[in-house]
């Protein structure tokens, strides 16, 4: 690792540092990595969003045309039309105006709405309808190769998605009152809805812990261990900017803490005083 | 016609793309295509306004100094940059005068936001504000190691624009999300408290999910923490998943439904 590359690791850690110090609680380190991710990252999708989207999709059709005859000579001339609606929407910032960007607005709700109702219809419930309502495998019902309860693939499974799905279901529909029969198994749609909560949640917060223990990874492999020379194959490019780097990123927070607890101290005293 | 039109176009446009769905042609295909790429053009458009937005308001805090305002710099630096490195890349391995380049325009921005701010003095903030320009429009003419790239995506190979991309953005945003992990425990703590049937349903499920891969529970339980966590995650929480997803889903055609027919006319706003 060369020391350019070292900076730019070094940077990510202080942010990383940065960030994690809001568990401490809002502070100026945070405040920092706050305001420059926003900054950033709208430059980033703004970046991503031409190149990817407004390139292909307006500007390489027109470019058969003139721009000093606004495209119009383009052989896809079309196309000038979602620009110029693109552009009746900056008329939002205006009192008097804005109601131009309605037009626009209306055409992408129009055609969001649209594209919406066949497609959600079918992915969101025809499909889920479809995968819910197989045919039943008698053959494996308690598991393949004999007794398995847990077997995710037996017609037992199966049956149990069915009816917890349904169920679940039946739990959201509020037309009619859950009593009687309706209302047991809208009780068995709450267990299961309870039951799969917990397993998103449990399998969300494993995630988030992953992503901490890479976090701490990545300060350590990453960031020390190239600070102080200690990787497996010792870097020859390695000097005492390195640590230098290092300590200075440290000093910055240990000095914060330092204020901090001198504020603290100050603080009781004068409580108790 | 401030609001007539608007709901005409909506009806119009949504009835056209319903239908649409259900003619297998070659012309329909096109035609959908076509307005797809329509909303995708005004979608980027309107990103525009986010921008425009966002630099407002971070040059207000700015101007009126309010708390914590120079925190707003950092916005400011980092879209900017973002913006610079964007659209331009070196052409060979040397840099040129590239950084002075971006150190100019990013000083003529914030020499403007100043000129903006204070009350008197404006003529020298203004006057170092173009002389920063022009420095960056000198180096932007003379310099051949860098140029523009608008209609070609070199700029996404650009070293600088991928290493704020690597080093800044992605370590922010991990961290932002492990950060989740210390809150969402804590608000377990508050939740999972076994208080009856359903809040234990809860608490015994996430648990199983959560020690699944604790080593220490292997030589106990064998791969039966394991099997069972699959079988959770794969049986009771696919059906309720697929309740859930079914409901969003009908939940979004009855919204839909509800726009085009003009009854939900939210998004039009007052006046």
């Amino acid at each position: 690792m060369d020391f350019g590359t070292f900076l730019w690791t070094s940077l990510a850690a202080f942010l990383t540092l940065g960030t994690f110090s809001f568990l401490y609680k809002d502070n100026p380190f945070y405040k920092i990595a706050e305001h420059l991710v926003t900054g950033v990252a709208t430059g980033y999708f703004l970046i991503i969003l031409w190149h990817n989207g407004l390139v292909p999709n307006l500007f390489q059709r027109l470019e058969d045309g003139n721009w000093y005859l606004l495209w119009l000579d383009s052989s896809r001339p079309l196309y000038l039309i979602p620009a110029i609606l693109g552009v009746m929407m900056w008329t939002r910032f205006s009192k008097t105006w804005s109601w131009v960007s309605r037009w626009p607005m209306a055409l992408y709700i129009g055609i969001s709405a649209g594209v919406a109702v066949p497609v959600e219809m079918s992915a969101r419930v025809n499909k889920q309808l479809y995968a819910t309502m197989v045919a039943i495998d008698w053959n494996n019902f308690f598991g393949h190769g004999g007794f398995n309860l847990l077997d995710t693939t037996s017609g037992l499974s199966q049956v149990l998605i069915f009816v917890g799905a349904m169920s679940a279901l039946i739990y959201f529909f509020f037309s009619k009152a859950h009593t009687g029969v309706f209302g047991g198994v809208a009780t068995f749609g709450i267990w299961v809805l309870m039951i799969g909560f917990g397993a998103s949640f449990g399998f969300t917060v494993m995630a988030r812990i992953s992503l901490f223990i890479n976090r701490l990874q990545f300060i350590d492999d990453n960031w020390v261990q190239n600070a102080f020379n200690t990787v497996r194959e010792p870097n020859p490019n390695w000097s005492g900017w390195f640590q230098a780097v290092f300590w200075v990123i440290m000093v910055l927070f240990i000095g914060y803490a330092v204020k901090e607890f001198v504020d603290y101290r100050k603080r009781v005293r004068s409580q108790t005083a | 016609m401030k609001r007539q039109i608007p709901l005409m176009l909506v009806l119009v446009f949504g009835m056209f793309l319903i239908f649409q769905y259900f003619i297998p042609h070659e012309t329909s295909e096109k035609a959908y295509e076509f307005l797809l790429d329509w909303i995708t053009i005004i979608g980027i458009f309107a990103m525009a306004l986010a921008i425009w937005s966002l630099f407002r308001v971070t040059v207000a805090k700015v101007r009126t100094r309010k708390e914590n305002w120079g925190y707003s710099i950092f916005t400011l630096v980092g879209l900017f940059s973002m913006m610079i490195f964007g659209w331009t890349a070196p052409n060979g391995e040397g840099w040129g005068w590239y950084f002075i380049f971006v150190l100019s325009v990013l000083m003529a921005i914030g020499m403007l936001v100043q000129t903006m701010s204070v009350k008197s003095g404006r003529g020298l903030w203004a006057g170092l504000m173009f002389v920063f320009l022009i420095i960056a429009v000198l180096i932007g003419i003379f310099d051949n190691a860098w140029s523009f790239h608008f209609m070609s995506a070199e700029p996404l190979e650009n070293p600088m624009f991928r290493s704020f991309f690597d080093f800044v953005l992605m370590p922010i945003l991990a961290t932002t999300f492990s950060l989740l992990a210390f809150f969402i425990a804590s608000a377990a703590y508050r939740a999972f408290r076994a208080r009856n049937l359903l809040a234990t349903l809860l608490l015994v499920s996430a648990l199983i999910v959560m020690l699944r891969f604790n080593p220490y529970l292997t030589p106990i339980f064998g791969d039966y923490m394991a099997r069972t966590s699959n079988w959770l995650m794969n049986v009771p929480n696919l059906a309720a998943q697929r309740a859930i997803v079914m409901g969003v889903g009908l939940g979004i055609v009855a919204t839909a439904l509800k726009v085009i027919l003009g009854i939900e006319r939210g998004y039009m706003g007052k006046g």
